[in-house]
C-alpha cells in the first residue's frame, strides 16, 4: 500500500482500505462497550492477562491443524485456539488466587508471563517447522491490520455484533453486578455465571481484535476508551456509549492514519489515537475533566469569598452606611490583596458601591447579604437547638456549611426553626473570626 | 578459558533472573507486581529516544532514556490514579500501553538505521548473547551480562543498606511513616531499581520475560515462606533454577515430540517453567501447600473419628448397659456418621494403638484407652457446664456444641475450663465429670 | 422464647444450629433462633461478633459450615421474592456511574427478570420509594453527590421497592445524621405496622429500647434473644460485651479447621 490522498482514505475509495477502516471502527465500538464493563467491575488488567494468554492458543491451534494434515492457516481455527487459552487464563487467575491466598497482581503476573512464555516456546517450535505456513503467526503479536481481508472484517463485524447485543441485553444485570455484587446475589442473580459471561465477552473482543491490533496492545482498546468515557458522563449506559464512540473514533482515525502512512504499525497508531482521546477527555471532560474540576473549585471559592464579604458588610454596619476597609479587617481576618480584589469584583457586579469614605451595599447586594446572613444564622440556631453543640463552636461549622445550602434545605431549616421573615439575631456576640 | 555456548546462555539468564527477583520481591509484597509489567513495556520509547539522541546502540543514552521512561510510566500511573481518579489497574493499563505504542511507532521509524526487531523487545534475544563476548580475566563472557551484573550489584547493595526500611515500608507503610522511614521514598527506590532492571534485562530476555522473572519467583517464594529474608533467598534460588530448567526444556522437550534437532526459544520456555514451578509450589509446599493441607485435614478428621469411638465405648461402659455383639460398629456408623470402611479402619487403629480390645464383637477399653477416653469425656462435660453457665443455650443443643469442642481441647484449656466452672463434678445433664487423670 | 430445638415453621426467619467459618475461624457458632412475625428486631454485639455475617449467611452470601436457615419455612433460595436486603453502605463504590433512581430501580430487577430493560412502571415505583424516604428531589443525582445519610436512604428505598415481607438491614444507622436516623426509623416502623418483619444490625445500644421491640444479643453465638424487655438486660449485655467467652475463642481457630474438615469429608 503506497501513500494515498487523505480524501481517498476518508471516503473509503479503496475496497481494501474500506474493509480495514470499517473493521477497526467496529472493533473500537465493541471494545469500548465491553471495556466499560471490565473497568466498572475493576477487572481491567485481567483483560491484559487474557490477551497475552491467547498466543499459546493460536500457535497450538496451528500446530494441531498442521499435525492433522492441514496448512494450519484457517483463521477461525486459530481464533478458536486463542479463545480456549484466553478463557483458561481468565478461569485460572481466580482459582490460583483462592488456592494461594496471594494478591491479585502476583497471580496475574505469573499467569500472564508463563502463558505468553508458553506461546513463545510453541512459536519457536512452529517457526522451526519446514512447512513454511507459519509466516503469519507472528502477526498476531503486533497485529497486521493492512493485510485484513474480507473474512477478517466479517469475523470482527459478527463478533462485535454479538458482544454489543449481549451487553445491551444484559445491561441491567451487569449494572447490578458491577455496582453491588452482594445485592445481586441476595436477589438470586447467579453472580458467578454473570462474571463468566462478562469474561467471555471480553475474550471474544480480544480474540476478534488480535488480527487488527495485536495481542500486546489489545488491552489498550479495552481499557482506555472506558476510562476516558468516565470523564464525560455519570450514567452507566451513557458511559458505554461514550466509550464505544471513543473506541470507534480511535479505530477509524488510527486505521486512516496508518493507511496513509503504510510504514506505521496500525495497532500502535490506533492505541496512540486512543491515548490522545484519553488525554483530551481528561483535560476537557464535561463531568470529571480536570478543567471542569478546577473551574468548579474556583467558582466555589469565589462564591464563598463573595458571601463572606457581603456578610461582613452587613455585620459591620446597617444597610446604607459606609464601611471602611479597617472595619472589614476588624470583622474578619482577610488577606489584604484578596479583599481588595473581591471588593473590586463586587463593585463590578453591582453588589457594592464605592464611595470616598468606604463601601456601601447596593439594594442588590443587600438582598444577597441578607440571604447569606440568614442562612448562616439559621444553621447556627439549628446546631444549637438540635445538635447539642456549644454556641461558641457554632460559628465555624455554620461558616463552612452556609455556602453550599440548597434551597430545599433552607426551606427545611425554616420550617424546623420558624424564625419568621426577619433575620434571626445572632446567637453569639459578633467578633473577629479566622478566615 | 572459554565456556561453551549453552553455559553462557544459562549464565546470562541466571544473572537476569536474580536481578529481576530482588526488586520483584518488594513489588509483589506491596501488591504491585504488575508495575513490573508496566515498566518493562514502557522502556521501549525511552530506548528509541535514547537512540535518536546518541545515534548508537550501546550507549548510556539509551540506558538513561529507558530508565526515565520506566520511571515516567510509574509516575503517570500514580497521577492518573490520584489526580484523575482513574481506577488503579486502568491507570496502569492506559499509561503503559500508550508508552509501548509510542515506542513501537518510533522503533519502526528507526528500523532502517537500528537493528532492533520489535519482537526482540518482547521476548529478547537470549540465544544471540553468547555471540557477542568480551574478555574479562581471561574469560569470554557475553557483553549483555555487563549491565545486568551492574544492576544486580546495585540492587544487592541498596537492599542490604536499606533492608530494615524497605521491610517496614513493605509490610506496614503506616508504621514506617510514623517511624520517619519515609515509605514513599522507599517505594520510589524500588521503582527505580525495577526500571533499571527492566532496562538492563530487556535486551537479553525481553519485556514479557522480565515481568515473569520479576513476579513469578517472588510469588512462589511467598508460598513457601513468610519471612522476608527467606523469601528473598528463595526467590534468588528459584530464579536460577528456572533459568537452568527453562533452557534445558527448550533444548530437549521439543525433541520428545518432533525428533532430533528441534529446539525452541529459551526465554519463552523459562517463563513457562516459572509458571509450572509456581503451580508445583502451590500444590506441594510443605505446610501451606494444597496437598499438605488436604492431608492434614484428613488426618484431623480421622483423629476425631478415633476420639469419637473412644468416647462411645467409654459412655457405654459408664452406663453399665450390656454391650451386644457388633453394637459398637453400628453405633459408630450411626452417631459419628462415618462410612462403613472408615468404621473398620477406626476400630482396627484402636486395637493397633492398644486403646481397646475386642472379644466376640464386644469392645472394651484398655487402661490407656480408658484414660484417654476419660480425658475426652471430661472435656466434653466441662464444655457443657461452661456453655450452660455462660451463654444462653438450650439444653438440647449443649451436646452437639461440646461434641465438637472436646476434640480441640488441650490440657491447658481443660484446666482453664475447670477453673471457670469451679471444678464442677456434675454436668448440666446430671452426669459425673471424670476427674483429671494423673 | 421459641428456642430450644422447637422452631416455628411460619416464622419469617428461623435459624437452626448455624455455624459459619471465615478462613477456618468460626465467626458464628451454633446460632439457633427464630424471629417472630411483625417485629422490628435488632442484632447487637461487639465488633467482630458476626452480626453482618449472620445476615449474609441468611442470604446464602457466605457458605455455612453446618446448620440451615429457613425463611417463612423454606430455604432462602426459594424465597427471594419475600426478602429485602440492605447491605452496608461501605460495601459498594459510590463513585459508580448511576443515579439514585437507577440504584432504587435495582429493587425491581428480580421481578423484572433477565434481559428486560427498566421501564416506566419500574421507574415510577422507584420514584415512589424515593418519596417515602424523602429523596424525590435527588432522584437524578449521581450517587457520589449524595451525603452519607442520603446514600443510606437510597439503599433503604431500594429495599422498599422490593416490597418484601422480611427485611434484613446491615447497619442502616451507621454514620448517618440525626435527621436521616429519624427518617429511617419512621420507615421501619411503618413497615412493622404493615405486618412486615425487619431485622437490623445495630451498633448503638442507647437507642435499642427506643427503636426496637425484639433483640438478639450476639457474640459469636446468641447470648440472648427475645423481646427487648426480657433480653436486653444488664446481665446479658455484660455476657455479650464482657469477654466472658474467652475460652470459646481460644478453641475457635482449631474448631474452624475441624469444621471445614468435616464438611469436606462429608461432601466427598
Amino acid at each position: 500500500m503506497g501513500e494515498r490522498g487523505l480524501l481517498d482514505v476518508l471516503l473509503l475509495q479503496d475496497y481494501n482500505t474500506a474493509l480495514v477502516v470499517l473493521g477497526t471502527t467496529t472493533l473500537g465500538v465493541a471494545a469500548g462497550v465491553c471495556g466499560t464493563l471490565l473497568l466498572l467491575r475493576k477487572r481491567s488488567l485481567l483483560g491484559d492477562v487474557v490477551s497475552h494468554a491467547t498466543l499459546p492458543g493460536v500457535v497450538a491451534a496451528f500446530l494441531v491443524m498442521q499435525a492433522c494434515g492441514g496448512t494450519g492457516k484457517s483463521l477461525p481455527g486459530l481464533l478458536l485456539g486463542a479463545t480456549v487459552t484466553g478463557l483458561l487464563a481468565a478461569w485460572l487467575v481466580p482459582v490460583l488466587r483462592r488456592a494461594s491466598g496471594l494478591k491479585d497482581d502476583a497471580i496475574m503476573g505469573v499467569v500472564l508471563g508463563s502463558s505468553f512464555g508458553l506461546g513463545i516456546a510453541l512459536l519457536g517450535i512452529a517457526l522451526n517447522l519446514p512447512s513454511g505456513n507459519q509466516a503469519g503467526l507472528e502477526g498476531f503479536i503486533f497485529g497486521k491490520t493492512a493485510s485484513m481481508v474480507r473474512v477478517d472484517a466479517l469475523i470482527i463485524g459478527l463478533g462485535a455484533a454479538v458482544v454489543i447485543a449481549m451487553t445491551l441485553a444484559l445491561a441491567k444485570d451487569f449494572r447490578l453486578l458491577c455496582f453491588d455484587e452482594q445485592f445481586a446475589a441476595s436477589i438470586g442473580r447467579p453472580v458467578a455465571l454473570l462474571d463468566a459471561v462478562l469474561m467471555m465477552l471480553a475474550v471474544a473482543v480480544i480474540v476478534i481484535g488480535l488480527q487488527a491490533v495485536g495481542l500486546i496492545l489489545m488491552i489498550a482498546l479495552l481499557i482506555i476508551p472506558a476510562a476516558a468515557a468516565r470523564f464525560w458522563t455519570d450514567g452507566f449506559i451513557a458511559t458505554m456509549c461514550w466509550a464505544g464512540g471513543i473506541g470507534a473514533v480511535s479505530g477509524w482515525m488510527g486505521s486512516t492514519i496508518s493507511a496513509m502512512h503504510a510504514d506505521l504499525p496500525a495497532g500502535a497508531v490506533i492505541v496512540l489515537v486512543t491515548g490522545c482521546c484519553f488525554a483530551l477527555s481528561m483535560a476537557c471532560g464535561r463531568r470529571h475533566g480536570l478543567t471542569q474540576r478546577w473551574w468548579r473549585g474556583m467558582a466555589l471559592r469565589r462564591r464563598v469569598e463573595r458571601q463572606h464579604l457581603l456578610r461582613a458588610m452587613l455585620e459591620c454596619g446597617s444597610p446604607g452606611t459606609h464601611v471602611a476597609l479597617n472595619q472589614l479587617h476588624a470583622n474578619r481576618r482577610w488577606r489584604a490583596s484578596a479583599l481588595q480584589r473581591e471588593l473590586r469584583r463586587a463593585v463590578r457586579s453591582g453588589e457594592l458601591d464605592v464611595h470616598p469614605e468606604g463601601w456601601v451595599l447596593t439594594p442588590l447586594g443587600e438582598v444577597g447579604a441578607r440571604r447569606v446572613v440568614r442562612n448562616h444564622r439559621l444553621w447556627e440556631l439549628f446546631l444549637i437547638h438540635h445538635a447539642d453543640i456549644a454556641p461558641s463552636h457554632v460559628d465555624r461549622d455554620a461558616d463552612l456549611i452556609e455556602h453550599v445550602l440548597d434551597a430545599e434545605l433552607v426551606a427545611e431549616l425554616e420550617a424546623l426553626l420558624d424564625p419568621g421573615e426577619a433575620l434571626p439575631s445572632s446567637p453569639h456576640p459578633l467578633e473577629r473570626r479566622a478566615p | 578459558m572459554s565456556l561453551d555456548y549453552d553455559t553462557l546462555v544459562v549464565l546470562v539468564a541466571c544473572v537476569a533472573a536474580m536481578a529481576c527477583a530482588l526488586p520483584g520481591v518488594f513489588l509483589v509484597v506491596r501488591g504491585m507486581g504488575l508495575m513490573g509489567d508496566a515498566i518493562s513495556h514502557a522502556v521501549l520509547p525511552g530506548i528509541a529516544v535514547g537512540f535518536l539522541i546518541s545515534g548508537t546502540r550501546d550507549s548510556v543514552w539509551m540506558f538513561a532514556g529507558a530508565a526515565i521512561a520506566g520511571i515516567l510510566v510509574a509516575m503517570l500511573t500514580q497521577v492518573l490514579h490520584r489526580i484523575a481518579n482513574v481506577d488503579r489497574g486502568a491507570a496502569m493499563g492506559t499509561a503503559f500501553t500508550v508508552f509501548f505504542a509510542l515506542g513501537l511507532v518510533l522503533m519502526v521509524q528507526l528500523a532502517d538505521t537500528v537493528n532492533i526487531d520489535p519482537h526482540t523487545v518482547l521476548y529478547g534475544a537470549l540465544e544471540l548473547t553468547p555471540l557477542d563476548t568480551v574478555a574479562i580475566f581471561g574469560m569470554h563472557l557475553p557483553r549483555a551480562m555487563g549491565p545486568i551484573c551492574v544492576v544486580l550489584a546495585c540492587s544487592i547493595v541498596t537492599i542490604a543498606v536499606l533492608w530494615k526500611e524497605l521491610r517496614i515500608a513493605c509490610f506496614d507503610p503506616a508504621l514506617a511513616q510514623t517511624l520517619g522511614m519515609r515509605p514513599e521514598l522507599m517505594h520510589q527506590i524500588v521503582m527505580v531499581l525495577t526500571a533499571a532492571t527492566c532496562v538492563a534485562c530487556f535486551e537479553a530476555v525481553g519485556s514479557v520475560m522480565t515481568v515473569t522473572f520479576i513476579v513469578a519467583p517472588a510469588a512462589t517464594a511467598l508460598l513457601l515462606s513468610r519471612s522476608l529474608s527467606v523469601v528473598v533467598g528463595i526467590a534468588l534460588v528459584l530464579g536460577v533454577i528456572t533459568a537452568i530448567a527453562g533452557h534445558w526444556a527448550a533444548l530437549h522437550v521439543p525433541e520428545l515430540f518432533l525428533g532430533e534437532g528441534f529446539d525452541t526459544s529459551s526465554s519463552g520456555a523459562m517463563a513457562f517453567v516459572s509458571g509450572v514451578v509456581f503451580v508445583m509450589a502451590l500444590l506441594c509446599a510443605p505446610r501451606r501447600g494444597v496437598i499438605a493441607r488436604r492431608l492434614a485435614l484428613r488426618r484431623l478428621v480421622f483423629d476425631v473419628a478415633i476420639e469419637d469411638a473412644l468416647g462411645l465405648i467409654y459412655r457405654l461402659e459408664e452406663s453399665n448397659v450390656e454391650q451386644t455383639a457388633n453394637q459398637i460398629p453400628q453405633l459408630l456408623a450411626r452417631d459419628v456418621r462415618v462410612g462403613p470402611r472408615r468404621v473398620q479402619r477406626v476400630l482396627s487403629t484402636l486395637t493397633r494403638r492398644g486403646l481397646a480390645v475386642v472379644e466376640h464383637g464386644v469392645w472394651s477399653l484398655t487402661h490407656e484407652g480408658h484414660a484417654a477416653a476419660a480425658g475426652l469425656v471430661r472435656a466434653h462435660r466441662l464444655w457443657e457446664t461452661y456453655l450452660a453457665a455462660t451463654v444462653d443455650v438450650p439444653a438440647s443443643h449443649l451436646h452437639t456444641a461440646a461434641e465438637r469442642l472436646e476434640h480441640v481441647t488441650t490440657e491447658a484449656l481443660a484446666k482453664k475450663l475447670a477453673d471457670a466452672t469451679g471444678d464442677a463434678a456434675i454436668d448440666p445433664h446430671g452426669r459425673a465429670i471424670p476427674p483429671e487423670s494423673e | 422464647m421459641p428456642r430450644g430445638g422447637e422452631h416455628d415453621d411460619a416464622a419469617p426467619l428461623s435459624i437452626h444450629d448455624l455455624t459459619v467459618a471465615w478462613h477456618r475461624k468460626p465467626v458464628l457458632w451454633d446460632v439457633d433462633l427464630d424471629i417472630p412475625q411483625g417485629k422490628l428486631a435488632c442484632i447487637v454485639g461487639p465488633n467482630g461478633a458476626g452480626k453482618s455475617t449472620l445476615l449474609k449467611a441468611c442470604l446464602d452470601l457466605v457458605p455455612a459450615v453446618s446448620g440451615e436457615v429457613r425463611v417463612f419455612g423454606q430455604p432462602y433460595r426459594k424465597q427471594h421474592a419475600r426478602v429485602g436486603y440492605v447491605p452496608q453502605r461501605e460495601s459498594v463504590d459510590w463513585s459508580f456511574p448511576v443515579s439514585a433512581l437507577d440504584v432504587v430501580a435495582m429493587g425491581t430487577y428480580r421481578r423484572l427478570g433477565w434481559c428486560k430493560p427498566v421501564g416506566r412502571s419500574q421507574r415510577e415505583q422507584a420514584m415512589e420509594a424515593l418519596e417515602r424516604v424523602g429523596l424525590e428531589a435527588f432522584a437524578h443525582r449521581q450517587i457520589s453527590q449524595l451525603s452519607g445519610g442520603q446514600q443510606q436512604r437510597v439503599f433503604l428505598a431500594r429495599a422498599l421497592v422490593q416490597d418484601a415481607d422480611l427485611y434484613l438491614m446491615d447497619e442502616p444507622f451507621a454514620s448517618v445524621d440525626a435527621a436521616t436516623e429519624q427518617a429511617i426509623v419512621d420507615v421501619l416502623r411503618a413497615l412493622r405496622d404493615q405486618g412486615r418483619t425487619v431485622v437490623v444490625v445495630h451498633h448503638d445500644l442507647q437507642t435499642v429500647t427506643e427503636y426496637f421491640d425484639w433483640t438478639v444479643l450476639l457474640n459469636m453465638r446468641v447470648v440472648a434473644a427475645g423481646p427487648v424487655g426480657d433480653a436486653f438486660t444488664a446481665e446479658h449485655l455484660r455476657a455479650t460485651y464482657g469477654g466472658r467467652l474467652t475460652l470459646l475463642e481460644q478453641a475457635a481457630s482449631a474448631l474452624g479447621q475441624l469444621a471445614s474438615g468435616t464438611t469436606r469429608s462429608s461432601n466427598g
